[in-house]
């Protein structure tokens, strides 16, 4: 919990670095917490986290965070977007505590009838077998209930269906049996590809593979390459498969949405914490439908723009002021091409080769793309 | 109309003395239960199914649990070593699809449905309208026999390669990501599994028109014919939509079509649309005579006649006519449109009403009351609370917004499973326990089933409960292994399982002594609250009854 803090105060500096201009360089590196100080946007040794040589993330997943909580934890994973609070909200303030009153209302009308009309109780039935009021009311009542219920309803459906802005990042994920792709249009479109990681002793475990470790994240919701998109951005989700019907899903998010051959499908939302966050693929889709987890680290605007040049990516300048943009470039590069030969992770996959190649390529792209 | 009722003497090739069962003259053995053209025998031989299916998909169900007490494989790859096909990890994994494949559709249409429509549809339909049989006994007896080569097709299906696609048979993955006989197999079983509910459907409803009584108007019928009424309505309109859905996927897979392949032109989506337009239409196929069976029942051990009939009967029209156009609600991350997911999460939201309608009628009927607490008692009054509690995480999906994070979840595997193996199910035991007497002519051991049903309910509860938090935690649907911290609850399900299965084997212990040695019972065992035509007659009753119609009077008989 203290590592994701001081990656948070972090990154919400990089953010008004970045917004301002001025120099990552004087953010000052979170000592207190040393596992997560390394990556943040230290400027004398701006190591990328997602490129560290021997593989390991150093962003470790937080129990009860973008994951399911400890063992018998019961309630809806803790959300970090805003639709994902409104929908919580809605759910744990209004349709929940409804659910419980009715169910109860319903036990306790049951229970009284059970105590008071029992045979030795009541003899004698009554033969009533119509009341006009009671059905007109029990008719009504459910009707103004479910109004209640119907408005925030439907603002929630009108907030999810807000397009993403102009300035969004897209992320395209594309489903394949059983792994994703995912492509960052408007990054110079580079590609990566996310596999399962498996543990040492799965018995499907090759040799070679790069086995899980508890930092990666929890068994079964392990990636190899986590999707990197920054925090308070808003991402355009674009989702569509190579084979059959998937769905892209990550909890923490409220989102989910299905990827369908032949289709687009999109949507947005802004993630509000870093953090890492899991998800996995909402619809059935043959044998190993289980084991094609998502992962998004969420980052820093600044962090991401690092992590998207190391990948052979492009920024897009922002229109006010090109500043920010090559002052990464030039802290980042150098760190950057050293570390190309970063995501073995990603060797057997054809994305890296692209991630080699626009890693050096890409300082020009960048500041003259826009 | 009563006219045509009245040409029911046509079937009757008897005109002996009818109400001393044993002076019947009934067919020899292989023509009585293999040809047989009787509504009585032909409803038992679909809950004799109806048992039969019941058992092999709890078993598949066992299986499931099983593998999902621990985290991680344990169970599948051993499984997989039994079945034609590679033994990799992944045929084990594939193995699992094809369990919750089968298990889905076992219970739906193996289980429930010939329970609940071909069983006491068949057997008390016609009685309680006063009609001497079905309209159409020989398309009933082909209703019935269809379904063999149908579940024999599905349970052949896992030594061809095992379908995996989920009951909803999701294209593309049930076209090009399926090869194989298997799922051909399935596609045909459920072709034939439809046309032998089309039928069947088409035989109620002309009973139901036709065959009453003198006097039997349709607002004096008992409310589980209603519910047939309802129900059958349902089947005829929705099933032949499936039917061609289907088959669309049968012509993509074997004859090049492209009807759900974007790469010619085709769409999934449009899949998922054909199957929902019958999916939804169908839960409440399962459902409606579980209604009906548990109005009929509150009716008999209220000493009361029904609160509000004719609510009762049009809340369940009403839910059959909005049932038909919320089917998109299944589909609410598939990338529909706005407009469209305001509209099914608005209309969906209607079917509370009706419903609400019939928990509030049903705890009216019991209002004022002499309550005995008799088996089918104990299972009507766990329905309704059941049912309650599964109706309600529904008005809870029903929100498109909350579908985002629901979808597909363990949340919509607790939901149904609330409506149907705690809603379905109970109905169906209540019945079984209510007219168990009537079909037999033996009573059940009242220790025994209420031994049944304390267990199963404890036991039910356990499985199915935990299932609402683990969709919460957002485990998601249909998979064989789950992340570690999910352990707890899965494995408390799985004990809950195990006490459920525990009272099934109070269940058979329970038919079967009862069936041989249970007590003789008389006309009407359960008093005066049962008004229904079937009380009427003797336990079991005569093998062709009201050859001559009885005349319903002004009281109530619902």
């Amino acid at each position: 919990m203290t590592g994701l803090k001081g990656i948070v105060l972090a990154a919400s500096l990089a953010i008004t670095g970045l917004g301002a201009g001025s120099g990552l360089a004087a953010t000052p590196a979170p000592a207190a917490s040393p596992a997560a100080a390394a990556p943040a946007a230290a400027a004398a040794a701006p190591i990328d986290p997602m490129l560290v040589r021997d593989g390991a993330p150093e962003l470790a997943p937080t129990v009860g965070i973008g994951q399911p909580g400890p063992h018998n934890e019961i309630t809806i994973q803790p959300q970090v977007t805003a639709n994902g609070r409104y929908a919580e909200w809605f759910h744990d303030w209004i349709l929940f505590p409804l659910i419980v009153a009715i169910s109860i209302f319903v036990l306790i009308l049951l229970a009284w009838v059970v105590i008071r009309y029992r045979k030795a109780a009541n003899p004698v039935p009554s033969k009533t077998s119509h009341h006009v009021g009671l059905e007109v009311a029990w008719t009504l009542v459910p009707v103004l209930i479910l109004v209640a219920i119907a408005l925030p309803s439907i603002g929630l459906l009108q907030a999810q269906f807000k397009p993403a802005p102009a300035n969004a990042v897209t992320l395209k994920a594309i489903g394949n049996q059983w792994y994703w792709s995912y492509q960052y249009p408007d990054n110079g479109g580079f590609e990566i590809t996310s596999n399962m990681l498996k543990d040492k002793n799965d018995p499907n475990f090759a040799k070679g593979d790069r086995a899980r470790v508890d930092a990666d994240g929890p068994r079964l919701l392990a990636t190899d390459n986590r999707v990197v998109l920054p925090v308070g951005v808003p991402i355009r989700l674009i989702t569509t498969s190579n084979d059959v019907i998937h769905s892209w899903a990550i909890p923490a998010f409220w989102i989910k949405l299905d990827a369908v051959p032949g289709r687009l499908n999109e949507t947005s939302f802004t993630i509000e914490k870093e953090g890492l966050y899991f998800g996995v693929c909402s619809e059935l889709c043959g044998a190993r439908h289980g084991y094609m987890p998502i992962t998004v680290q969420a980052v820093s605007p600044a962090v991401f723009a690092q992590w998207v040049k190391a990948k052979g990516g492009t920024m897009p300048a922002p229109k006010s002021a090109s500043q920010p943009a090559p002052a990464l470039v030039e802290t980042g590069d150098p760190q950057a091409v050293a570390n190309a030969m970063g995501p073995v992770d990603n060797a057997a996959e054809e994305a890296a080769p692209t991630t080699n190649q626009g890693a050096t390529a890409n300082p020009g792209a960048s500041i003259t793309g826009k | 109309m009563t006219d045509t009722a009245l040409s029911g003497h046509a079937f009757e090739a008897h005109d002996h003395e009818h109400h001393h069962h044993d002076a019947d003259h009934k067919p020899g053995f292989f023509a009585r239960w293999f040809m047989s053209t009787n509504h009585k025998d032909i409803g038992t031989l679909y809950l004799i199914f109806a048992i039969f299916a019941g058992i092999i998909g709890g078993a598949i169900s066992g299986v499931m649990r099983a593998e999902l007490a621990h985290p991680g494989i344990q169970y599948l790859t051993v499984l997989a070593e039994y079945l034609p096909g590679d033994k990799n990890f992944d045929h084990a994994l594939h193995l699992w699809n094809v369990l919750i494949t089968a298990h889905g559709l076992i219970m739906v249409f193996f289980m429930v449905m010939p329970a609940m429509i071909g069983g006491f549809g068949n057997w008390f339909v016609p009685i309680m309208i006063g009609a001497p049989d079905m309209a159409f006994p020989r398309m009933n007896n082909i209703s019935f026999w269809l379904l063999i080569p149908s579940f024999t097709l599905l349970l052949l299906s896992p030594f061809f390669g095992g379908a995996g696609t989920g009951w909803t048979v999701y294209a593309p993955l049930s076209t090009y990501g399926e090869p194989g006989p298997s799922v051909d197999m399935a596609i045909l079983s459920l072709h034939l599994a439809g046309a032998s509910s089309i039928l069947g459907a088409i035989n109620f409803i002309t009973t139901i028109f036709n065959m009453r009584a003198p006097g039997m108007t349709l607002h004096k019928m008992p409310l589980f014919v209603w519910s047939v009424l309802v129900t059958a309505f349902l089947l005829l309109l929705s099933l032949p939509v499936l039917a061609a859905a289907i088959t669309m996927l049968l012509t993509d897979r074997n004859f090049g079509t492209t009807f759900f392949d974007p790469a010619g032109g085709g769409d999934p989506i449009l899949y998922q649309h054909l199957f929902w337009f019958f999916g939804h239409p169908e839960v409440y196929i399962m459902i409606l005579p579980g209604f009906g069976i548990v109005s009929q029942i509150l009716s008999t051990f209220s000493k009361k006649p029904i609160f509000g009939y004719l609510g009762m009967a049009y809340a369940m029209v009403a839910i059959g006519v909005v049932g038909f156009v919320v089917w998109a609600h299944h589909m609410f991350t598939t990338g529909l449109s706005v407009n469209t997911k305001m509209y099914f999460t608005a209309a969906t939201m209607v079917i509370a009403v009706p419903t609400g309608i019939k928990i509030f009628s049903w705890i009216a009927t019991m209002w004022g009351g002499s309550l005995s607490f008799k088996t089918p008692m104990v299972w009507a009054i766990g329905f309704i609370f059941m049912f309650t509690v599964g109706g309600v995480t529904g008005v809870v999906l029903a929100n498109g917004g909350i579908d985002d994070y629901m979808q597909d979840s363990y949340y919509v595997v607790a939901h149904f499973h609330y409506v149907l193996s705690l809603g379905a199910v109970f109905s169906l035991f209540a019945g079984f326990t209510y007219w168990f007497p009537k079909m037999s002519g033996r009573m059940l051991s009242e220790l025994l089933g209420q031994i049944h049903f304390w267990i199963f309910f404890a036991g039910v509860n356990m499985l199915f409960f935990p299932m609402h938090f683990l969709g919460l935690q957002n485990m998601q649907r249909r998979v064989p292994d789950y992340a570690d911290n999910l352990e707890y609850w899965n494995h408390f399900a799985t004990i809950g399982y195990m006490i459920m299965a525990g009272s099934m084997i109070v269940f058979f212990v329970n038919v079967i002594y009862s069936l041989f040695a249970g007590k003789k019972a008389g006309d009407n065992p359960w008093g005066e609250g049962a008004t229904t035509l079937e009380w009427t007659l003797s336990s079991p009753p005569p093998y062709h009854q009201f050859e001559t119609l009885p005349v319903i009077d002004g009281g109530d008989h619902h």
